[in-house]
């Protein structure tokens, strides 16, 4: 057995990919052997450690010490100072935004303070493609508990018991819906792992998937002993390039280990897991039409009953679950219902991965317990609304959420209190908006989403969210009347009640929720003729301050229209007739005289 | 790689294996520190790091090895920090491969400082 004397441990989540870790890697191996340290210092890729922000990043263990930002030039230096003579590199350490102190240590960092890492427990430690180091954390310890000392029945009990509910959104007791798949007839069974994470600036499933992938498995593999199946189908998009190969390659070698495959751990229970790749329409998470896609058919949803759990795949009783319920799986069962469920609220049990995105400080992956507040998530782990702007909105749930304001920031985050608001906990996107935001053009923005994701099969869906979706560009273009919003309103929740599938019962919630916070902001565009973030462009006049126009002829040159006149060493100004309010001139002019009106 | 879990043992078996040698990554409350400066790589603080590596892997022992830089006691390189919790920082000297056995066996697992090699100790 080998025995390092420090792990380095590169991150090799998305984020950091891009940010060019896998150069990082490469470099750090070449000056490892140039330093003759590649017997001492193990070299390891992790997942996602969540501080996207601040990729890529290299944590040194045993000191624990996180180096942020690493370029290539970086890598010597770490090597040469900390690796070789123990010296901590100060100038790559995080730096607290607040007093500007360096933190040497990674769990000192506030980002991580108010966290619950759970389901993330591995993300970030352990090398996602060695099936060894999920195993030496207590990985398939918990297949194995089940496997040799729990009935199915048992199995089900411990997960109704914790208190589990869905996370893909809805937040039905996971528990029921196993049950409900147990005691349906037909043969086989088969469970499905529901890895269509649409949601624009949502991730948490695959960092999931792409930082521990056998946690998932071996959820999955629970699951279909307790429900009887014997047949499994991860549904995963497509343009998660490095989630699919990290996904082949752990069933492969938990097959090869016996850890799946037939008869695993020399069991009579026998697993076989499939991997399917979706091309990516938002649609697909709903699980009907999920299925509808694994079977090669059209992406688009049918109408319940009969539920998967009766009639699913093939016509034989399936069950979906979330990537993220899947992996709450293991830990329940080798910890126990009581453990789990002395964490969260009383309805809501455990904790929740937020994708935190937008106008926020720390933007990257967050696990929280449930009933934490919004403003904690916000601005003490998430660091606050940068650039020192205001906050104003904060949407929680993607397209099928809502839009909360700052006077709902403390609600605590559970299902029941956001459905309240009129948002709901969704598959858990959060995207800080700024008061650069103009509300109108986000409500447009989510429903334009829809719009293009709105498979088609039933009329309120199809037709609804276009005409609102028209409504919106009227107002957003100067020409809306009062009687809109009413028209908004009543046509939202027409789409809401008569609608098929979720997509639809969800898309107006970002109408209904802006329209219930931040009317006053519709009435401006209508009544004032007023954009108040400075946004919709149709809304929008610049003119020339006479008094700071020195008549430099800046404006003139970038105009692309021409609709700026003036003498040099003259007052310019702007012809509205011409001006398409593209905002060059206002950049370029060096004494701030051009403004929005 | 690890062949076919044809048991619980067998799972159990490797989760210890794999526990160990990824301990170092959480610390431990033994830590053994090399000084590793110009000065002390010249005097073969690399061997006896070597030698530190092989006699814990030997004896299966969780222990942070740490390295330091030139701490200007150049002429006695190289140095060997044992800490203990609760006990002061020891500091050998001039310590050889050889030496290595000695000071693991004697002071890392039973607590007993190898006098004639101390050069130092702190509180």
């Amino acid at each position: 057995m080998e025995i390092f004397r420090a792990h380095v441990l590169v991150c090799g989540g998305t984020g950091c990919t891009s940010g060019g870790s896998p150069r990082i890697k490469a470099l750090l191996e070449e000056e490892l052997a140039k330093n003759g340290l590649e017997k001492e210092v193990n070299l390891v890729v992790t997942g996602c450690h969540g501080l996207c922000e601040m990729g890529p990043l290299v944590i040194v263990y045993p000191e624990g010490t996180m180096y942020v930002h690493v370029q290539p030039e970086d890598v010597s230096d770490i090597v040469s100072e900390h690796l070789l003579k123990g010296r901590i590199v100060e100038r790559l350490l995080y730096k607290e935004p607040v007093t500007a102190e360096r933190v040497p240590h990674y769990g000192d960092l506030p980002f991580y303070h108010k966290q619950e890492r759970l389901v993330l427990r591995n993300c970030g430690y352990i090398n996602p493609e060695v099936i060894e180091e999920y195993i030496g954390r207590d990985g398939y310890a918990a297949l194995a508990k089940a496997l040799a000392e729990m009935t199915p029945d048992e199995v089900i009990q411990e997960v109704l018991d914790a208190g589990l509910r869905g996370r893909g959104g809805a937040g039905f007791p996971t528990g029921l819906k196993w049950n409900f798949c147990r005691k349906a007839k037909g043969e086989p069974k088969y469970i499905v792992c529901n890895g269509d994470e649409g949601d624009p600036g949502a991730f948490m499933d695959r960092s999931i998937l792409e930082g521990d992938p056998h946690r998932v498995l071996e959820g999955m593999a629970i699951g279909a002993y307790a429900i009887g199946a014997s047949k499994a189908v991860i549904y995963v998009r497509a343009e998660y390039p490095l989630a699919v190969r990290r996904l082949h390659l752990a069933v492969k070698k938990a097959e090869e280990m016996g850890l799946l495959g037939d008869n695993i751990l020399g069991t009579d229970f026998s697993l076989h897991i499939d991997i399917k790749e979706g091309a990516g329409a938002f649609v697909c998470g709903e699980e009907t039409a999920l299925l509808a896609s694994i079977m090669g058919q059209r992406g688009m949803p049918w109408p319940r009953p009969p539920f998967p759990a009766v009639s699913g795949l093939w016509g034989k009783p399936t069950n979906i679950n979330n990537v993220e319920t899947w992996a709450n799986i293991p830990d329940i069962i080798l910890r126990g219902a009581d453990w789990f469920a002395s964490m969260g609220t009383e309805k809501c049990k455990g904790t929740k991965v937020f994708a935190l995105t937008g106008n926020v400080q720390n933007t990257g992956l967050v696990e929280v317990p449930m009933g934490i507040s919004m403003r904690e998530i916000i601005y003490d782990i998430g660091g606050g609304v940068p650039n020192g702007k205001k906050f104003k909105a904060v949407q929680i749930g993607g397209p099928s959420g809502g839009c909360l304001p700052e006077s709902q920031l403390d609600l605590g985050v559970d299902y029941e209190s956001l459905t309240g608001a009129g948002a709901i906990m969704g598959s858990g996107g959060l995207v800080v908006m700024d008061e650069d935001t103009c509300i109108v053009d986000v409500a447009r923005f989510f429903l334009s989403f829809t719009r293009a994701e709105s498979c088609g099969k039933c009329t309120p869906c199809r037709e609804g969210i276009m005409r609102m979706l028209e409504i919106l560009d009227r107002i957003s273009a100067g020409e809306g009347r009062m009687e809109d919003l009413d028209l908004l309103e009543k046509t939202a929740h027409i789409i809401q009640d008569t609608s098929l599938c979720g997509l639809g019962q969800t898309a107006p919630n970002p109408i209904l929720s802006t329209l219930r916070y931040f009317r006053d902001e519709y009435v401006a565009h209508i009544k004032d003729q007023r954009c108040p973030a400075g946004v919709c462009t149709a809304l929008l006049t610049y003119y020339i301050k006479p008094e700071l126009c020195r008549g430099c002829t800046a404006c003139t040159k970038v105009c692309p229209t021409g609709a700026i006149t003036g003498e040099r060493k003259a007052v310019h100004v702007i012809d509205p007739e011409k001006c398409i309010k593209c905002g060059a001139c206002a950049e370029r002019c060096p004494f701030d005289a051009i403004v929005q009106a | 790689m690890t062949g076919k879990l044809r048991s619980l043992d067998d799972l159990r078996r490797l989760r210890n294996e794999t526990k160990r040698t990824m301990q170092d990554r959480v610390g431990s409350e033994i830590k053994i520190i090399v000084g590793m400066g110009t000065c002390g790589i010249a005097a073969g603080a690399r061997e006896v790091m070597t030698a530190i590596l092989e006699e814990l892997a030997k004896r299966n022992l969780s222990v942070n090895v740490l390295q330091t830089g030139c701490i200007g006691m150049c002429q006695q390189e190289p140095l060997m920090d044992v800490v203990r919790p609760g006990e002061g920082r020891i500091t050998y000297g001039n310590v050889t491969p050889r030496d290595v056995p000695r000071i693991i066996g004697q002071h890392v697992v039973n607590g007993q400082i190898v006098e004639d090699l101390v050069i130092g100790r702190t509180d």
